[in-house]
């Protein structure tokens, strides 16, 4: 699955946050066209590792490349080339609450400033039919979406500019397992169809079984294992793997992994 | 798609005629946002101007790379149509194929808010609506009084009490240089006008008079008004978005009780306190002003004042100060409360209710002129 070419390079990254150390000389490689996974347990710093590579967050030592250009201190064109290469999932969403869903989706558009109306409107409406959201909501307010609603939304905004690189916080965190399922099901085959290279942080050992191809898991500040499923259950030994792929709910992910 | 090729991603198009004999419109490298960006419109431009040969055949099996943005520009091109001929690789097809369901637009509902009269119409329910919610609320914190005084154990006294010290103590400092410049200001200019009389000594009574009766409790109002009650708004207003009025209500705290008597008491007992700490720093600016303006010593204004300024005045100040107080932490709640879950209502929820007691602290200084018309001035003659 994996190519050569490099999409994110962080290396000898390290976070403080005052007195607390976060991450500890971390070095992480996403390569095109795969989806990684960052896992760990509540305050491992995962969240805080997806916002260093959108550059929300600067780390205390290391650099971060997105898509070969140095995070923090690339120029202004290159980040705003940069800016349209990728797109984010933010965990509730982040829809503007003043925009209908609409224009939610056309703001990036229309940031661009050379994409006419006519094509706008096209594209935004074609968005919304990727990711399954019917053109009756395309004027309503996010505060009249439900909470699956507000993903795809929320999804359809991050792709609105065709980004290679897609990140996901929480993708299916607050869905319900229906729901959760059919939205994971959407961004695998979103994923096939759009080439998309994928980072995301999650929690739900189902959505992992059902996209990642590699997992990065984080713990005692760095990352403990790497790798696909399989293999960090077969090797991984630090006390959290054990715990996370082989408590119950774990178990009974894994079988249906490896019915696949 | 193929990835490892360098990179010529501009789009570019040459024209070329088949062996048949037909013209074709080849399309090579990339046509995606990146690569169009800059050039979008001049490219659509010149392809538009191609597309009208009538038999074109279009071959977009050499592009590089093709995005959405491209199919679209593409697209509409073509006038939302495939052309005659077109040759497509497999996963062109698929999105060629995703683009013809795409459904249109629907057009958004009737908006009739564009014509005047239903616009006049609207404003006034809107107003009586705000009246009507204000006076329930009102009655809503009466009735929490009366429990009150059965239940004295259930007064808010800690909300109360957190509630004086912001909306009081930590406005000290504002309106004592609010109060001191205006001091200032007043005094020069009329010490300036009645040294021209010779009644250089009435400076007392007309500092006195106006900033005890009028401009100390108006400053102190307008300023607390901007200041404590977009907070309160605020506060409430992001208490509603982030649900934790729902989560005291479901905990059986009656949020009229805690949030809102709190702040009313907490702000009527407040106010009057600023309202003195205003006057007073005022009348100290403006003597400050008119001793070195024309001379006139500080201790003889202070022995003169309640001689100038009956005490009714100071009174009244007073009494301005508490009924502004809970007109202005009313008018605050009642837009807090009823802000919608979205940034949008939060900001025009907060200006409307600075907005509107600016102007309630106004209109009751009005009804206090007119109905203490008689009180505390001293009729010449």
């Amino acid at each position: 699955m994996t190519t050569a070419e490099p999409v994110i390079e962080i290396a000898g990254l390290t976070t403080r946050f005052g007195q607390n150390v976060i991450h500890e000389n971390i070095d992480l490689t996403v390569f095109k066209g795969e989806v990684l996974a960052l896992v760990g347990g509540s305050g491992s710093g995962k969240t805080t590792l997806l916002r260093q590579m959108l550059g929300l967050i600067t780390p205390a030592q290391g650099s971060v490349k997105v898509l070969g250009a140095a995070r923090y201190d690339c120029g202004h064109e290159e980040e705003r080339k940069l800016r349209t290469r990728s797109g984010v999932l933010f965990q509730q969403g982040a829809l503007f609450s003043a925009l209908t869903v609409f224009n939610n989706i056309a703001l990036p558009m229309r940031e661009l400033r050379t994409l006419r109306e006519t094509m706008i409107r096209d594209l935004v409406m074609l968005k919304l039919g990727m990711v399954g959201v019917e053109a009756q909501h395309a004027h309503k307010m996010p505060s009249e979406l439900s909470g699956g609603m507000i993903k795809r939304v929320a999804l359809a905004r991050a792709l609105a500019l065709d980004p290679e690189l897609l990140f996901l916080d929480e993708p299916t965190a607050g869905l319900d397992p229906a729901l959760s399922e059919s939205f994971v099901e959407l961004i695998r085959s979103l994923r096939e169809e759009l080439a998309l290279t994928i980072v995301m942080v999650t929690h739900d050992l189902d959505t992992l079984v059902a996209i990642s191809d590699r997992v990065a898991v984080l713990a005692d500040r760095s990352i403990v294992a790497l790798g696909p499923i399989p293999d960090i259950i077969a090797n991984g030994r630090h006390p959290f793997i054990k715990d996370f792929f082989g408590g119950a709910r774990g178990r009974n992910a894994l079988r249906i992994f490896q019915q696949l | 798609m193929p990835s490892d090729l360098p990179v010529d991603h501009n789009p570019r198009h040459q024209l070329i005629t088949t062996e048949a004999g037909n013209s074709c419109l080849q399309l090579t490298g990339s046509y995606t946002l990146v690569s169009l960006n800059p050039s979008l419109p001049a490219v659509a431009r010149e392809l538009a101007q191609l597309a009208s040969q009538p038999g074109l055949y279009w071959d977009l099996t050499n592009i590089h790379q093709l995005d959405y943005a491209g199919a679209v520009m593409l697209w509409q091109i073509w006038g939302e149509q495939r052309p005659d001929h077109l040759l497509l690789r497999p996963e062109q097809e698929q999105m060629f194929q995703r683009l013809e369901k795409v459904v249109s637009l629907p057009e958004p509902t009737q908006r009739k808010w564009f014509l005047p009269v239903s616009l006049l119409g609207q404003q006034l329910l809107r107003f009586f609506d705000h009246l009507a919610g204000m006076i329930s609320l009102s009655g809503q914190i009466v009735l929490d009084i009366v429990y009150l005084m059965t239940h004295p154990s259930r007064i808010p006294v800690r909300e109360i009490s957190a509630n004086l010290y912001r909306t009081g103590a930590q406005a000290l400092g504002i309106t004592a240089i609010v109060g001191f410049l205006i001091g200032i200001v007043l005094s020069y200019l009329s010490s300036e006008q009645l040294h021209m009389l010779g009644a250089d000594i009435y400076i007392v009574n007309i500092l006195g008079m106006s900033i005890i009766r009028e401009l100390g409790p108006m400053l102190a109002a307008i300023l607390v008004a901007g200041r404590s009650g977009s907070a309160m708004t605020a506060q409430l207003g992001v208490m509603r978005v982030t649900e934790e009025l729902d989560a005291l209500t479901v905990m059986g705290i009656p949020h009229s009780l805690r949030l809102v008597l709190s702040k009313i008491i907490g702000l009527s007992l407040a106010l009057p306190l600023i309202v003195l700490w205003t006057s007073s720093v005022a009348l100290l600016g403006g003597l400050l002003a008119a001793d070195l303006q024309v001379g006139l010593s500080i201790r003889y204004a202070v022995t003169t004042l309640p001689d100038a300024v009956p005490i009714a005045n100071l009174w009244l100040g007073l009494g301005k100060g508490v009924v502004c107080g809970m007109a202005i932490a009313l008018i605050a709640c009642h837009f807090g409360l009823r802000i919608k879950p979205n940034t949008e209502s939060l900001g025009e929820g907060t200006t409307n209710s600075v907005v509107t007691s600016i102007t309630a602290v106004i209109i009751i200084d009005a009804i206090f002129a007119v109905a203490f018309s008689s009180i505390g001035i001293r009729v010449a003659g």
